[in-house]
C-alpha cells in the first residue's frame, strides 16, 4: 500500500477509504479530452476496476489535449491505447478496454458492471443515451462538457438528485451546437475539467457530503470566473425514461453511424464501376499504395479536401485496418458526398488483391 | 429594475459580452427573453436554459432577482 501512502495519511481517506477506492468500479465513456485526465487520476488513485469505452482512433490533432496518447499511438484505438498507458501507471488494478461505440444495445449490460459512469463524450446522442441508461440501471453519472474556454461539471442521478434531462430535457437541434473539432478548445481546459470529474468520482466513493449533485459548476478558463447553478430534480423527466424501459431503442433512434457506413471487401471492389480509391492514412504510413485510380488525403485533412472527391465515382476509402476509413466515409457523407464505401480489412487486403489480379 | 445578465458559451459570442446590465420592467422570464431577442435576434434559435439567482428556472417564472444567467448546452469532450 506504499503506492497510496499519501492518500492513507489523509484522515478523510485512510486505509478504509483507500480500500473503498480499490473496490470501486468506474466506467469512462470516451477517452478524449475529458476522459484522458480523468482516467489518469483514477488509475493513479487506485480505483480497482476501470472500464474504458471508445470506438475512435488517435489522431495527431488529439495530442494537444489527450494526454494519454503520443506519436507512437497514432492510428490506434483510444480505449486500447489508454489501457496500455494506464497499465504502466498502475498495474495493480484491472483495466477493461472496449474498443466500440456505446449504443442502446450494449449500454445496459455494460453499465450494470460498474458503480459510477463518467460522461466524457463529445456528442449529444451519446450524452442522452448515458443519461437514460444510467437512470434505468440506477448509476450516478459524473458529467462534464466543454466549449472553447468554458467547461461544465455536474453529478447526475445521484441520491435522488436531478438528471441531465432535468437541466436540458431534449437534445438541441442537429448541428446547432458545435463540437471541439469544429470550433477548437483550449487543451488545458479539458485537463482541468476532466480532473474535476475524477475528483467527483472519488468524493462519491469516499462518501463525502458535498458532491456536485443538483449543481452545475461552470468554469471559464479565459476569465478564471466560476459560477455554480442550482438544478432541481424534475420527476417527469425520470418517468419519461423509465416508461421506455423495454424500448430503449425507441427513445434513441439509433442513428448509429456504424450502421449507415457501407463496408466493401477488396474482392467486391472489382464489381464496381468507376472505382476511385482514397487512401486516408497519414503521409508517413507504410506501405505506399501504388495502384491506379488511387489518391491520398490524410484523414486529418479530409474535411478541407472534400472537393477532390467526386460522387460520380464509387469512392472507396482505405486505411491501415479499416477503422479510419469508416470515419472517412462518415465525414464524406456528412458533407453530402454519396457513393462511399470503407474497405474492409484495410490496405493489406488491397495489396494482396492487386498482386493477384494485376 | 436593472438586471445583471451573464451569457455562457456560444451565447456570449452572439451578445459579444460575458455579462451586461439590462433595464427590465415586465414580469416573466419569457418577457425578458423577448426583450433580449429583439436586442440580439441570433439568440432566438439557440437552445439554452435561464437561471435566476443561480438557480435554473422555467420560462414562466417571475423575474424577482437581479442575477440572471443564460446557459446553453455544451457538447465538447
Amino acid at each position: 500500500m506504499n503506492r497510496y501512502s499519501r492518500h492513507i495519511i489523509l484522515s478523510e481517506v485512510g486505509q478504509e477509504g483507500q480500500a473503498k477506492l480499490l473496490k470501486a468500479k468506474v466506467l469512462v465513456v470516451g477517452a478524449g479530452g475529458l476522459g484522458c485526465p480523468a482516467l489518469q487520476y483514477l488509475t493513479a488513485s487506485g480505483i480497482g476496476t476501470i472500464g474504458i469505452i471508445d470506438f475512435d482512433i488517435v489522431e495527431e490533432s488529439n495530442l494537444q489535449r489527450q494526454v494519454l496518447f503520443g506519436t507512437s499511438t497514432l492510428g490506434k484505438n483510444k480505449a486500447i491505447a489508454s489501457k496500455t498507458r494506464l497499465e504502466d501507471l498502475n498495474s495493480t488494478i484491472t483495466i477493461n478496454a472496449y474498443p466500440e461505440k456505446l449504443t442502446s444495445k450494449n449500454a445496459l449490460d455494460l453499465f450494470k458492471k460498474y458503480d459510477i459512469i463518467i460522461d466524457g463524450t463529445d456528442n449529444f446522442t451519446t450524452r442522452y443515451l448515458i443519461n437514460d441508461v444510467a437512470i434505468l440501471t440506477n448509476k450516478p453519472v459524473v458529467y462534464a462538457a466543454i466549449y472553447k474556454f468554458e467547461g461544465q461539471v455536474s453529478v447526475f442521478n445521484y441520491q435522488n438528485g436531478p438528471s441531465y434531462r432535468c437541466l436540458f430535457p431534449n437534445p438541441p437541434k442537429e448541428g446547432s451546437v458545435a463540437n471541439c473539432s469544429e470550433v477548437g478548445v483550449l487543451g488545458v481546459l479539458t485537463g482541468i475539467i476532466g480532473s474535476m470529474q475524477a475528483n467527483e468520482v472519488i468524493k462519491i466513493i469516499l462518501g463525502f457530503r458535498d458532491v456536485l449533485s443538483g449543481k452545475l459548476f461552470c468554469y471559464n478558463a479565459k476569465t478564471s470566473q466560476t459560477t455554480t447553478l442550482k438544478i432541481n430534480r424534475n420527476d417527469s423527466e425520470f418517468k419519461k425514461v423509465l416508461k421506455q424501459k423495454n424500448n430503449l431503442k425507441a427513445l434513441h433512434e439509433d442513428i448509429s453511424c456504424e450502421t449507415l457506413i457501407q463496408e466493401i471487401t477488396a474482392e467486391d471492389t472489382l464489381e464496381k464501376k468507376q472505382v476511385m480509391f482514397i487512401d486516408v492514412r497519414e503521409s508517413y504510413e507504410q506501405p505506399e499504395l501504388n495502384i491506379p485510380k488511387c489518391f491520398n488525403i490524410p484523414l486529418s485533412q479530409l474535411v478541407d479536401n472534400l472537393n477532390q472527391i467526386n460522387s460520380k465515382h464509387t469512392n472507396i476509402f482505405v486505411c491501415q485496418s479499416g477503422i479510419r476509413s469508416k470515419k472517412a466515409v462518415r465525414i464524406a457523407q456528412e458533407h453530402g458526398i454519396t457513393n462511399c464505401y470503407s474497405l474492409k480489412g484495410g490496405i493489406s487486403e488491397l495489396i494482396q488483391l492487386f498482386k493477384i489480379k494485376i | 429594475m436593472i438586471l445583471n445578465i451573464k451569457y455562457f458559451g456560444l451565447l456570449a459570442e452572439i451578445t459579444k459580452c460575458n455579462e451586461e446590465n439590462v433595464e427590465f420592467s415586465n414580469s416573466s422570464v419569457s418577457e425578458l427573453l423577448s426583450l433580449l431577442f429583439n436586442k440580439y435576434p441570433d439568440l432566438r434559435d439557440k437552445d439554452f436554459q435561464v437561471a435566476q439567482n443561480n438557480e435554473i428556472v422555467s420560462k414562466g417564472t417571475i423575474v424577482s432577482e437581479t442575477e440572471i444567467a443564460l446557459l446553453p448546452p455544451f457538447s465538447g469532450g
